[in-house]
């Protein structure tokens, strides 16, 4: 070798044990879908079948919601804060404890690199419960009142980008209330939350507590639709958060939902270069873009584009596109079949529009689905892919002179949920973050998630905030 | 962030005047700490493994300037490093020879004796090592002592005091000067990052060393701690890189101090080669200050090698 060329460095998938087929997750115990069909869940690498699971139809989600009902009225509203926490502190011990094994497991069946799932995704999920388990007999000091007091029966649908860490936004604080839940994953990434549906018996976690029903929309629409649900938690594109906001119009059920987004990433010329270069490429290409947050439209100040542009491109010449378990990928598989051809699809549209399209040269595997990193640049406000998201490693430049223009570009867009901006002024950080319409504003970095830090949408990004103190005001009734 | 692309054209400009100089030091982009450290985190969790774990095990050694720099240094101690560098593993006659001996100026002559017609280098460190607290005329002398005992290469330190002082001026004399004193040997430029504290400043004493015509620049004396880390080496990378992008020239960069296993050297390669790039994996522009660093190569390139780990006494002090 005269070159240093990176090895393979494969993460083993001894350390999982998939079984090749799934039930659903109700009372408990793993039972046998009554009204649905089996489907089967693929690796997006390679397309090979992981395993078969059950799809719930709306008799199945019923029997998940009594359970839940019944966890609710007989034990887990009862309990106390503190024996609340203890089930709390274990799962999330189990978690730590499994991690590589639910690294391994997330990378398989969503495509993401093993050193996202390693270092980023399963030790946020540890971190969430472990966060909530504290807060579960203190929920008197979380600023809603004297006496808070849980929904119920909370019905939660959650997104295929980052499965289990959704599962614990969604699922750590609800049981920190004293909720009790029905959790629906995506249908092409089921199979961590059945590992978790696992952890929850190793924790002796009172049966129907937690329910995982699996499935696709059908199954998602009879879970929010259950007239004994109390609390839906929608996290997903703002097509299907505006229809699931319709069918609790007019119920009784509380409802939050974190939808799309198509987040300004705002770069200054006194921005400090390299690490806005590393921000960037985090902001767009972590997760392959597939992230409600991403920094997808990138606003250069017009005085240092050509510089920022050339940085960007040669470091986009370093990303290491290829077998999500390579403990040295940085880009792994897009999710789905249907994720690729949407994003081909608007990639087209682009071109067709007169942006100018560049990706590095790289070589994608022949099996599973694979979309380069990728920049357009000339793109401007009236460009569909600086409009609508993407949900991929696409990333639309455009330009600012003033820091008004900035503000005005970064906010002109029906989305609302994150925006960053790169400067070395302090002040000029502190009057953007004023000024910007989105739920979350990094300064300085991009992409970075903490259990204590609430987070959530403007305008059609969608509303209520997960995460922190806030994130437990959406589970209690107050 | 816009002195790079309009210093370009007139780099030589930015050095004709105390105060032009000033401004473009402080002119450079910023770092933010964060940021940085967060990146080289990143570039240590590759995973170096089998044929690529071999290449980095044989150029990490090929990489290392073997040094000693001690007040009980003896020419016998010189000898035995020397012994050292040109047979790194008694064992083993296919280890690579280590690019050169480090030693104070009044060994270098016993150095060089030990060295001759091996292709290994001696370096001399001088200018009042490691402190730089002396008259520029004994730096100077310091300096062509070393050289003319027969060093090929110069690690000089810079005055920190004056440079966090904001005395660039001084900083840039002084560096052009030694440059002079030192002739055809190779020069590398300590700048005692440890002693410097922020990123700005690395990135700021980088572009100062390689405007005044360093051809290395050298995080540490290794006297000082913190000595060499990966987040300040990063910096000092990617000034590199920027100034080759501006000037067409290769300026070297060699961490020394604190780097004690094989793995935290795989780190540094990893970084040389997505920051800089592959141009830099190459002893003339990256070296390792180093002396436990050696052992511990040898020890894991056997275990690559035999499949298992040979105890330490296999491997020779010095």
């Amino acid at each position: 070798m005269s070159r240093f060329e990176y090895a393979p460095a494969p993460e083993s998938r001894a350390i999982v044990d998939i079984k090749s087929s799934y039930g659903l997750f109700v009372n408990g115990q793993f039972v046998e879908a009554t009204d649905g069909k089996p489907f089967k869940t693929v690796s997006p690498a390679s397309e090979e079948v992981l395993a078969e699971v059950s799809e719930a139809g709306p008799a199945d989600v019923d029997k998940a919601v009594r359970a839940a009902r019944k966890a609710f009225d007989k034990v887990w509203g009862p309990m106390s804060g503190k024996d609340r926490a203890k089930y709390l502190f274990r799962i999330a011990r189990l978690i730590q404890e499994r991690s590589r094994e639910l690294a391994v497991l997330e990378s398989l069946d969503n495509g993401k690199p093993i050193r996202e799932s390693r270092d980023v995704d399963i030790p946020l999920v540890a971190a969430h419960f472990f966060y909530y388990a504290g807060w579960a007999d203190k929920l008197e000091y979380a600023g809603v009142g004297d006496d808070p007091q849980p929904w119920g029966v909370a019905g939660q649908v959650i997104p295929w980008n980052f499965p289990m860490l959704m599962l614990a936004w969604k699922i750590a604080p609800a049981l920190a209330a004293g909720n009790t839940v029905v959790l629906k994953p995506a249908e092409t990434t089921p199979l961590t939350a059945l590992a978790f549906a696992e952890i929850c018996q190793q924790a002796d976690l009172p049966p129907g507590v937690v329910n995982i029903v699996t499935g696709a929309g059908r199954t998602g629409q009879a879970l929010v639709e259950h007239p004994d649900v109390d609390k839906v938690a929608f996290t997903g594109s703002t097509d299907v958060g505006r229809a699931t906001a319709k069918s609790v119009a007019g119920t009784r059920k509380a409802v939050t939902l974190e939808l799309g987004g198509k987040a300004a990433n705002i770069v200054f010329e006194d921005a400090p270069i390299d690490q806005t270069i590393e921000g960037i490429v985090n902001g767009i290409f972590f997760n392959q873009g597939h992230v409600c947050c991403a920094g997808s439209r990138l606003l250069v100040q017009e005085s240092v584009y050509d510089e920022v542009l050339a940085r960007l491109k040669r470091r986009m010449g370093t990303l290491r596109v290829g077998d999500p378990l390579d403990k040295n990928t940085d880009i792994g598989a897009i999710n789905s079949a249907a994720q690729l051809a949407k994003i081909r699809e608007l990639s087209q549209i682009g071109e067709d529009e007169g942006a100018e399209r560049w990706s590095p040269e790289c070589e994608l595997p022949a099996n599973g689905y694979w979309f380069p990193p990728t920049v357009f640049t000339g793109v401007s406000q009236a460009h569909r892919i600086a409009r609508e998201e993407i949900f991929g490693p696409v990333l639309s430049v455009l330009t600012f002179r003033t820091p008004a223009e900035a503000v005005e570009k970064a906010n002109n867009t029906p989305f609302g949920l994150s925006a960053g901006i790169w400067t070395e002024k302090g002040s000029r950080i502190l009057w953007m973050a004023n000024q910007l319409r989105a739920g979350v504003v990094w300064a300085n970095t991009f992409n970075r998630f903490d259990p204590t830090s609430p987070f959530g949408g403007y305008k059609e990004s969608g509303y209520g905030r997960e995460g922190g103190r806030h994130g437990l005001e959406a589970y209690l009734a107050h | 962030m816009t002195t790079l692309d309009s210093g370009v054209d007139s780099l030589a400009d930015v050095t004709s005047s105390e105060d032009r100089l000033r401004r473009f030091l402080l002119g450079l982009p910023g770092v933010d700490q964060v940021g940085a450290e967060a990146r080289a985190a990143t570039l240590g969790t590759r995973s170096i493994k089998t044929s690529a774990k071999q290449y980095a095990l044989d150029l990490a050694i090929q990489m290392i300037d073997l040094t000693t720099l001690e007040g009980q240094d003896t020419p016998g101690k010189v000898r035995a490093l020397c012994a050292k560098a040109k047979r790194p593993d008694p064992a083993d006659p296919t280890a690579p020879q280590v690019a050169a001996v480090c030693v104070y100026p009044d060994l270098v002559a016993t150095a060089k004796r030990e060295l001759q017609g091996t292709g290994i280098n001696v370096a001399s460190v001088a200018t009042a090592f490691p402190s730089g607290r002396s008259s520029l005329a004994i730096k100077i002398q310091d300096t062509k002592d070393a050289v003319a005992s027969g060093a090929d290469e110069v690690d000089m330190v810079i005055d920190r005091g004056a440079f966090l002082s904001g005395r660039y001026a001084m900083v840039f004399d002084e560096i052009a000067a030694i440059r002079e004193a030192a002739g055809d040997a190779h020069l590398k430029v300590i700048l005692e990052t440890g002693e410097l504290v922020t990123y700005d400043n690395v990135r700021r004493a980088s572009w100062l060393a390689m405007l005044a015509g360093a051809d290395f620049i050298k995080t540490s004396t290794g006297k000082v701690s913190p000595a060499a880390t990966l987040p300040v080496t990063l910096v000092m990378l990617e000034a590199v890189r920027d100034y080759h992008e501006a000037t067409g020239l290769h300026i070297g960069v060699k961490p020394a101090g604190g780097i004690r296993t094989a793995k935290d050297a795989i780190k540094y390669l990893v970084t040389v080669n997505e920051t800089a790039g592959p141009d830099w994996l190459d002893p003339e522009l990256f070296r390792f200050g180093a002396s436990s660093l050696l052992n511990d190569l040898l020890m894991q390139r056997t275990k690559l090698a035999t499949g298992h780990y040979p105890g330490p006494d296999y491997f020779t002090l010095d």
